[in-house]
C-alpha cells in the first residue's frame, strides 16, 4: 500500500505578511514553515503506511522554497519526497493545483490513500483537496479527527468527521482523499537521524511534461493583492464590579448602535 | 570562520526548540516551584536523541557537530536552565570525556547505552571542602589487586540522585607530590556496593532540576573501570571542563536570549506615562545591552564551537566564553527583571527564575574569577596548554555519522 501526502512551506503565521509597492505579498525576514495543519497530515501518513506495511510518500507543488516542507516531512520519517514544478504551473491556482496532483498520484500508481491538513493557510483555501479527489475519481473524506479502521484487502476506511454540530462517522471505499483535523494525532518532532538524512537526500523535481499533464484553461484570474485596511481601534478597559460593568457595556453598546 | 549554520544545525535547533515549546516551557515555572525535576524530562530528552547529540553514531549517538551541541544547549536553556546542566553533566563533562579517553571496551560499555540515553550520568569532582582548588580534594582510590578502594564524598553533583553512571576524580595516592599527579578518574555506577546518593533542596536556583551529593564507602571499582592512566586523573578533570565549559556557556547564551525576547515583549505591552515602556529611553539602553551582550556570546561560543570540531585546543577561548557568558547573563537578568518591575519581583512572570539560575553558573565549572586568572595568565605567559595523551577528538562527518564496519566474522 502506499500513502502519499501533501504539504508546502508557508510563512510563519507569526510573520507580518502584507503586500509591498510592487504589488508581491511578502513577508519580510521571517522564516517559512511547513503548512501548520499539514503537520498532521505527515504524522498520519507515516502513521498509516507503518501500519499498511507500505510506505509514505510527500509532494508538493510549487518552487524551491517547498524543498523546506519536504526535508522536514523527510525528517519526520516520510520515505520519499517530490516537488513538482514547471514555469507553466502556479499552485495557488486550485484548479492547476489539482490537475497537477492528480497526475502526480496517478503516475505513482498503487496509492490506497492521499491525505491533506485541512487547509493551506497562505492561500486560506482548502478546495484543491476536492477538486483533486473528483479529477482522481476518489471519495474525499474532509476534516476527519480519526481513522477508527483500515482494511487494506477489502479495501475499505472508516473514519470520523468533525462538524460543527458533531461529529459523524462513515466508511468508504478505497482509495480515498482525506483532509485531517488536528483532532487526528500529536505530530512527532523531527528525528536528528531524519534530520541528518534530510539534509544529505536529493528531491527529485518532476515537471508538467514528466507527469504527462496539460493545465486547463485558468477558471480565476488573480488582478491585484492589496493589503487591508487598517482598522482604528481604541480599547477602553471597564472599570467595576461584574454588575457595574455589565450595565457600561450595555449602555455603550446601545450609543454606539451595536444593540 | 563560516559563521553560517548549515540545514541540519538549523533544522536541529528548532526541533529543540519546539520541543521546549511544547513541553517544557508550558509547566517549568510549577516544577520551579515545587522544587522537583520533571519526571518526564530526562526520559524524553533520551528518547528524541538530545542527550546524545553529538557524540559519534558508532557510540549511540546522533553523530551532529559540535556547534550543534552549543545551539542545543542554547535552546534547552532558554526554556530552562535545568535542561542544559542534564547536557552539561550527561554529555559534556561525562560522555565526551569518555569519547576523548576511554578504552574502545568502556566506549561500548558506557558511553553507547549513555548516548543512547538508556543511562544517565553525572561528574564527580567538587567535594564539600575543594571546589576550584581541586588538588586539595580528599576522595580516596586506593589500589588494591585489581581493584581499587573508593572513600570520599562529592558535593553539589548535578543528577546525583538521577544518574546510573559517574565519573569520579580521587587520589590514588594522596601523598603525591604536587598533589594533582596522585589523582585518577574512574568510571562508578550507581549499583555498586558502598554508592549513595542524596539530594540538595533549598538552592537559589536551579529548582527544577537534581543536584545533590555523592557518598563512596569502601567501593570496589574495578581497574577496568578506570579511565585513562594512573595519575592522569587532574588532567582528565581539566579536560572535561573543556567541555563542560562550553555547554554553559551556550547554556548562558540562551539564558541571555531569553531575557532579552521576553524583555522586548513586556516593554511593547506595557504602558506607562501614556505609552508604551519600549519608547523610553532608559528602557531601549537595557535592551541595546542585552542585544550585545547575546551576540558578543553567540560568536564567542561559535568560535569555540568551530575549534571543537576543527580539534584545536581552546581551554582558552572556552573559559572566556564560559567567563563572558555566564557573567552576562547575571547583567541580562537583572535588567529584565527591572523592565518588568513590580511584575518581575513575582514568579508570575518567568524572569525572576531566570535570575536565580543565572548566578550558579558563575559558580560552578570555574567562577568568574577563576576565568579571570586563566585569562591573565595566558596573556603574561604563565599559562600555556601541553598536549594531551588524548586529544579532544575533531568532528569528522564521515566517521561520527557512520554505523561500526561489521566485525570480520563475527
Amino acid at each position: 500500500m502506499h500513502v502519499v501526502v501533501f504539504t508546502r512551506s508557508t510563512p510563519d503565521t507569526a510573520a507580518k505578511v502584507e503586500v509591498d509597492g510592487s504589488g508581491a505579498v511578502i513577508w519580510g525576514n521571517a522564516a517559512t514553515v511547513v503548512n501548520p495543519w499539514d503537520e498532521y497530515a505527515l504524522e498520519e501518513a507515516i502513521v498509516q503506511a507503518k501500519n499498511g506495511g507500505g510506505k509514505a510518500t510527500v509532494i508538493a507543488l510549487g518552487g524551491e522554497m517547498h524543498n523546506d516542507a519536504l526535508k522536514h516531512s523527510l525528517a519526520m520519517g516520510l520515505d520519499e519526497a517530490i516537488r513538482i514544478d514547471d514555469p507553466e504551473l502556479d499552485p495557488t491556482d486550485s484548479l492547476a493545483y489539482a490537475t497537477a496532483a492528480a497526475a502526480a498520484v496517478n503516475k505513482i500508481g498503487d496509492v490506497d490513500l492521499v491525505i491533506f491538513g485541512k487547509e493551506s493557510v497562505d492561500v486560506g483555501t482548502d478546495q484543491h483537496t476536492y477538486m483533486l479527489a473528483r479529477k482522481l475519481g476518489w471519495t474525499m473524506l474532509s476534516y476527519v479527527s480519526k481513522i477508527l479502521e483500515v482494511d487494506y484487502a477489502a479495501k475499505t476506511i472508516k473514519v470520523e468527521k468533525m462538524y460543527e454540530q458533531g461529529k459523524q462517522v462513515v466508511t468508504s471505499k478505497l482509495p480515498a482523499v482525506i483532509s485531517v483535523m488536528k483532532e487526528i494525532n500529536e505530530p512527532r518532532y523531527p528525528s536528528f537521524i531524519g534530520i541528518r538524512k534530510a539534509g544529505k537526500a536529493t528531491i527529485p523535481v518532476w515537471s508538467l511534461a514528466d507527469l504527462g499533464a496539460s493545465l486547463p484553461d485558468k477558471k480565476v484570474d488573480v488582478l491585484a493583492f492589496n493589503n487591508p485596511p487598517t482598522k482604528d481601534v481604541v480599547v477602553e478597559m471597564i472599570e467595576g464590579e461584574p454588575e457595574e460593568q455589565a450595565a457600561k457595556l450595555v449602555d455603550k453598546l446601545l450609543e454606539e448602535k451595536v444593540l | 570562520m563560516d559563521f553560517s549554520l548549515n540545514t541540519e544545525q538549523l533544522e536541529a535547533q528548532k526541533m529543540v526548540r519546539e520541543f521546549c515549546a511544547k513541553e517544557v516551557i508550558p509547566t517549568i515555572g510549577e516544577w520551579d516551584r515545587k522544587q522537583e525535576m520533571n519526571p518526564a524530562i530526562l526520559p524524553r530528552m533520551a528518547e528524541l536523541g538530545i542527550l546524545g547529540i553529538s557524540i559519534p553514531v558508532r557510540y549511540g549517538g546522533q553523530g551532529f557537530d559540535y556547534i550543534t551541541l552549543g545551539l542545543v544547549c542554547e535552546e534547552l536553556e532558554r526554556a530552562d536552565t535545568t535542561l542544559r546542566v542534564v547536557m552539561s553533566v550527561h554529555h559534556g563533562l561525562n560522555s565526551q570525556a569518555i569519547l576523548q579517553w576511554g578504552t574502545e571496551e568502556q566506549k561500548q560499555r558506557f558511553l553507547a547505552p549513555q548516548a543512547r540515553g538508556e543511562k544517565y550520568a553525572a561528574f564527580c569532582l567538587t567535594e564539600p571542602g575543594a571546589g576550584s582548588d581541586v588538588a586539595s580534594m580528599s576522595a580516596t582510590a586506593i589500589r588494591k589487586g585489581d581493584k581499587y578502594i573508593l572513600n570520599g564524598e562529592k558535593m553539589w553533583i548535578s543528577l546525583a540522585t538521577k544518574a546510573h553512571h559517574f565519573l569520579v576524580v580521587a587520589k590514588h595516592d594522596p601523598n603525591a607530590t604536587p598533589a594533582h599527579k596522585g589523582m585518577s578518574a574512574f568510571i562508578v555506577t550507581s549499583d555498586m556496593p558502598g554508592v549513595t546518593t542524596g539530594d540538595i533542596h533549598g538552592k537559589l536556583g536551579v529548582r527544577a532540576g537534581s543536584t545533590g551529593w555523592v557518598k563512596f564507602e569502601n567501593v570496589e571499582v574495578p581497574i577496568e573501570n578506570r579511565l585513562g592512566e594512573e595519575g592522569e586523573g587532574f588532567k582528565i578533570a581539566m579536560s572535561c571542563l573543556d567541555n563542560g565549559r562550553y555547554t554553559v556557556a551556550s547554556g548562558a547564551t540562551g539564558l541571555i536570549r531569553a531575557c532579552l525576547e521576553d524583555s522586548v515583549k513586556y516593554a511593547q505591552e506595557r504602558e506607562t506615562f501614556g505609552k508604551p515602556i519600549a519608547h523610553h529611553q532608559l528602557i531601549k539602553q537595557k535592551i541595546a545591552y542585552m542585544r550585545q551582550w547575546y551576540d558578543t556570546a553567540y560568536l564567542l561560543c561559535m568560535r569555540v564551537g568551530y575549534l571543537k570540531n576543527a580539534g584545536i585546543r581552546n581551554t582558552r577561548e572556552t573559559s572566556l566564553a564560559k567567563w563572558y557568558a555566564t557573567d552576562h547573563s547575571v547583567k541580562a537578568a537583572l535588567e529584565a527583571v527591572q523592565v518588568f518591575g513590580a511584575y518581575g519581583f513575582s514568579d508570575e512572570y518567568p524572569v525572576e527564575r531566570y535570575l536565580r539560575n543565572s548566578k550558579g553558573a558563575v559558580i560552578y565549572e570555574g567562577t568568574s574569577e577563576i576565568h579571570q586568572l586563566m585569562q591573565a595568565d595566558y596573556e603574561f605567559g604563565f599559562r600555556e596548554d601541553k598536549p594531551l595523551r588524548c586529544e579532544a577528538p575533531a568532528y569528522d562527518p564521515e566517521f561520527w555519522q557512520s554505523e561500526p564496519e561489521a566485525i570480520a566474522g563475527g
